[in-house]
């Protein structure tokens, strides 16, 4: 199968090295195509009016907040199952990103709910159950990080990931489950999109543009995991084994 | 078996109980989770006016009746039953007749004497000129799609 050949650390750098400045390229590209037609090239709504324009930045962060949480999800189940290395670390560097776009999604929800609905927050099940989103990304970064070592913490946030990944069909389906202020679903519905073109136009290239962004941070974070994990190992083998080469000894008295 | 597939084997087992115990636990509760009541529930279940609640519906059409000192009395419908509501204070923006409405107060006497007023925002997104266009050439289905059963 084609992840075990990436459990290679180095073999996956590789990869990455590859990807990451076409991944840093299309952010750029469609970030800037995309809030021009968000802020620029686009009509008001025949209801909200300017307000319209907060749904670009709130619906693809939302979108990504559940992408990110069933790519965290599927990531820690490989590295529980299979014990890939690389899937631990993309899971545990993919929970700061989906917390931060779970974060955007709640605060622009937040903004556009007081002119529209006349309230910043309702108990609603669709923003409850997004509220519990952010928690569970939360929650599993503090069990990540909460034990010396990495390989335990990773397996205990990955139970914890697995056991919240209920919460993502609730998120997408609350709307039609149960009455809720939230609106329901105007792009992935049944019929058709019920958005006119002038609008999903800017909305797909926001949503790519987000996408495009998180594959770019991650692959810098997991960079950042994969080399933190060889500064641990060097400095293990410093006080266990015997003396590492010279080149990667740290000064004394540094810890 | 191998240890990785016992491990499959177990995580996948897990996930079905666990999903099957959400699904029971959010269908016991489903009455707590629901937002809000449409006429008809409110009509059929009746609560007594010491429970404070929410109704959700469309605004009938011609029934806003601004009273003056910030009174407004108005009819929320879900096309099958009617209920009349009595709300003082600020409406919001979206507040329209034909457009969603969620009340939150008590219903006493057959009235529901509101506190407070949220707009409910539908699925569509459309330029003004194409919702002008669409209501000219007869297609408009804006109120009569109405969410709540």
């Amino acid at each position: 199968m084609i992840f075990h050949k990436y459990a290679n650390p180095n073999r996956f750098l590789k990869l990455a090295t590859t990807i990451q400045p076409w991944a840093a390229g299309a952010t750029g590209l469609f970030f800037v195509t995309g809030l021009y037609f968000a802020l620029l090239a686009s009509p008001g709504d025949y209801q909200q009016g300017e307000t319209v324009r907060i749904m670009y930045v709130h619906v693809p962060a939302a979108w990504m907040a559940m992408f990110c949480y069933t790519a965290m999800a599927m990531a820690a189940a490989v590295g529980l199952i299979w014990k890939h290395p690389v899937a631990d670390l993309a899971a545990r560097s993919t929970a700061p990103i989906g917390a931060c776009f779970t974060f955007l999604a709640l605060f622009t929800g937040s903004l556009w709910g007081k002119p529209m609905w006349g309230t910043w927050w309702v108990w609603d099940a669709r923003l409850t159950s997004v509220l519990i989103l952010f928690f569970l990304y939360l929650g599993y970064m503090a069990l990540a990080n909460a034990f010396d070592d990495p390989a335990r913490g990773s397996k205990a946030a990955a139970i914890l990931a697995l056991v919240g990944a209920v919460n993502v069909p609730v998120i997408k389906f609350s709307v039609d489950w149960w009455n809720t202020l939230h609106q329901p679903a105007s792009v992935v519905k049944i019929g058709g999109p019920a958005i006119h073109s002038s609008m999903l136009v800017p909305l797909i290239l926001m949503a790519l543009a987000f996408k495009a962004y998180y594959i770019w941070v991650l692959l810098i974070r997991i960079r950042g995991e994969i080399n933190a994990g060889k500064i641990r190992a060097l400095r293990l083998r410093q006080v266990h084994g015997g003396p590492p080469p010279i080149a990667a000894r740290p000064s004394q008295g540094v810890n | 078996m191998k240890r990785k597939h016992k491990r499959l084997t177990f995580v996948g087992i897990a996930l079905l109980l666990l999903g099957t115990a959400a699904a029971l636990i959010l269908t016991a509760f489903e009455d707590n989770i629901v937002f809000f009541y449409s006429p008809t529930d409110l009509i059929d279940k009746n609560p007594g006016p010491d429970r404070r609640l929410r109704l959700g519906g469309l605004v009938e059409e011609n029934s806003v009746d601004k009273q003056g000192g910030g009174q407004v009395v108005f009819r929320v419908t879900d096309t099958a039953k009617t209920v009349n509501v009595r709300f003082k204070g600020l409406l919001p923006d979206l507040f329209r007749e034909g457009q969603g409405v969620v009340a939150e107060g008590r219903f006493i006497k057959g009235v529901f004497v509101a506190d407070d007023v949220l707009a409910k925002h539908d699925e569509n997104y459309m330029p003004p000129e194409v919702a002008e266009a669409l209501k000219k050439s007869g297609q408009w289905q804006g109120t009569e799609k109405a969410k709540s059963q």
